[in-house]
């Protein structure tokens, strides 16, 4: 019995052992990629990454921003509908989006479409010998591969997450306004006054954290990738996974410490908000 | 720490032995390789002839020993300057390892550009003297590596390895899943671009042609499972002469290609009969 519980310890203390040894090397990683940054990007890295981070994306984030937005508005309106404050859903829809639904949904989105792409072709080039290839030729591999990457996604999840905002605040007003006949005018007047500056500034600050989480996990899982095609595949999954976790922990952390700043700054709550509130 | 460097010992592995998850692939190997000197190095798949390759330009650090390259043990070496030394290398990988994502000019372009060594035109003029050298023609430059045959890919790895004059080349299993006639050329290349340059060639391969062809010393090494455990890895150093000749049967059936069960001879590693 006292062995067998023994053997029990022993097992989950490995597990905690291994889960340590993978954030220190992950921390490690963090850092030496991070501190790459200190020379520029090679020549001919970013323009292609830029572009697929960025441009190959505005589909997938217009979309799912403004059928976010139409979700919402079809939701919520029954209920406003009912108590006669029709007019106040552009209040619900927009914080809602551009607190919270936009930065999550177009980091959730690229950490699909990019995080996956990023973990398998870096696991793809670490398992045909390209890194080492790289290494023999006098070159980082966190310089060349893992910066561009970083920055790409740093530079552009804030830009698409005003793009999912705008199609987000989009779609809800087309819903509310066009199908449920919701009066324009004061649909827009009620919104403006729920919308600070702080909240835009937030949710456009959140981003760049996401950006930083799912570009280094990625690489960091395509680069430690095993050897073969279930490797690779596994990398993706994993780089996805992650990613998606680290965006909801972040949120909630980010969310934490903004609010307690927004207190600590403005006790009063007296931020300047777009109109009257 | 420095230790002298003669043409005798450029590069050298002083009882070096590296483990990979708590199992060991390579035990106690000790030999010199003389500068300007062909040595191939053979031995069946899973005894760690390409672990060898990476240790010897530090892609892998030892568990235990000593790399020494021109007198400087590579474990001694910080960052910026393995960089440097690394650069006195070229290395010529299994699957030709070229960026996908570049064009073939683009690729063997490389380490000029990363290393800002020349302009672009200079650039161009070195690519393609390279390029024609490996026998490829300039209409290739334009390609990308998915478009290329795999004895096409290794030519133009060759090209690429080339391109920053490299004292010391490391050709992992250069022949491996090529024709007859293309493995030929190869080999060729191998003997061509000695002759064109004062380098130093570590050759890993199965194919016993080239050994032929290519070799001014093979080493042997046996996988360590096969061993017991305080019998040197390293069953095999000498000519090619020497190893036709070769007393122990491991020797002769790798040479042979002949798959036979464990004897008491084997057991004892020496031949009762001649070699066919």
């Amino acid at each position: 019995m006292s062995e067998a519980l023994g053997k029990e310890i022993k097992s989950a203390l490995n597990k905690v052992s291994k889960a340590f040894d993978a954030l220190g090397d992950f921390t490690t990683f963090s850092a030496l990629s991070l501190a790459t940054i200190l020379k520029k990007p090679s020549t001919g890295t970013m323009i292609p990454i830029c572009f697929r981070v960025g441009v190959q994306s505005v589909p997938v984030v217009a979309i799912t921003g403004m059928f976010i937005g139409m979700v919402m508005a079809i939701q919520v309106y029954s209920q406003f509908q009912s108590l006669g404050m029709a007019t106040q859903m552009g209040q619900i829809i927009n914080v809602s989006v551009i607190k919270e639904l936009g930065p999550v949904l177009a980091a959730t989105m690229l950490a699909g479409r990019i995080g996956g792409s990023m973990a398998a072709e870096l696991a793809t080039m670490r398992v045909t010998e390209q890194v080492d290839a790289l290494i023999c030729l006098g070159v980082n591999p966190l310089h060349y591969l893992v910066l561009p990457r970083v920055l790409a996604c740093v530079l552009l999840i804030p830009i698409l997450t005003v793009l999912a905002n705008f199609m987000g605040v989009f779609g809800g007003s087309m819903v509310c306004t066009e199908i449920f006949k919701v009066d324009p005018y004061h649909y827009w007047q009620n919104s403006r006054g729920h919308i600070q500056i702080w909240d835009l500034s937030v949710g456009l600050i959140k981003p760049i954290f996401f950006g930083a989480s799912i570009s280094l996990i990625s690489c960091h899982r395509g680069m430690n990738s095993r050897a073969g095609a279930e490797g690779v595949g596994k990398a993706a999954t994993s780089a996805f996974v992650w990613s998606f976790m680290s965006i909801l922990v972040l949120d909630f952390f980010l969310a934490l410490f903004f609010n307690n700043l927004h207190q600590f700054l403005w006790p009063d709550n007296s931020i300047k908000t777009f109109g009257p509130k | 720490m420095d230790y002298p460097s003669t043409n005798q010992n450029f590069l050298s592995l002083q009882n070096v032995g590296i483990q990979f998850n708590g199992v060991d692939i390579l035990r106690n190997i000790t030999f010199d390789i003389p500068k300007g000197q062909t040595l191939v190095v053979i031995g069946e798949s899973g005894c760690g002839k390409t672990v060898l390759l990476k240790l010897l330009i530090s892609l892998l650090q030892p568990s235990s020993g000593k790399v020494l390259f021109d007198g400087q043990d590579w474990c001694t070496l910080d960052g910026k300057r393995t960089n440097e030394q690394r650069l006195r290398f070229g290395f010529l990988f299994q699957g030709a390892a070229l960026f996908d994502s570049l064009t073939v000019f683009d690729n063997v372009a490389f380490g000029l550009r990363a290393h800002s060594i020349c302009d672009e035109k200079e650039i161009e003029k070195l690519v393609l003297m390279r390029v024609k050298e490996v026998g490829m023609k300039e209409s290739v430059l334009g390609k990308k590596p998915a478009e290329l045959s795999g004895g096409m890919k290794k030519r133009i790895g060759l090209a690429r390895a080339l391109i920053l004059n490299p004292e010391v080349m490391l050709y992992d299993e250069p022949t491996t899943g090529l024709d007859p006639i293309m493995t030929d050329v190869i080999n060729e290349l191998i003997l061509q671009t000695r002759k064109n340059m004062p380098v130093t060639s570590i050759v890993v391969t199965h194919e016993m042609r080239t050994v032929q062809k290519v070799a001014d010393r093979v080493i042997m090494f046996s996988p360590l499972p096969r061993l017991k455990p305080n019998e040197p890895q390293m069953i095999f150093d000498g000519t090619t002469e020497e190893l036709f000749k070769a007393p122990d049967i491991r020797v002769q059936q790798f040479i042979h290609g002949e798959a036979k069960e464990r004897t008491q001879e084997s057991d004892n590693h020496l031949i009762t009969e001649e070699p066919k």
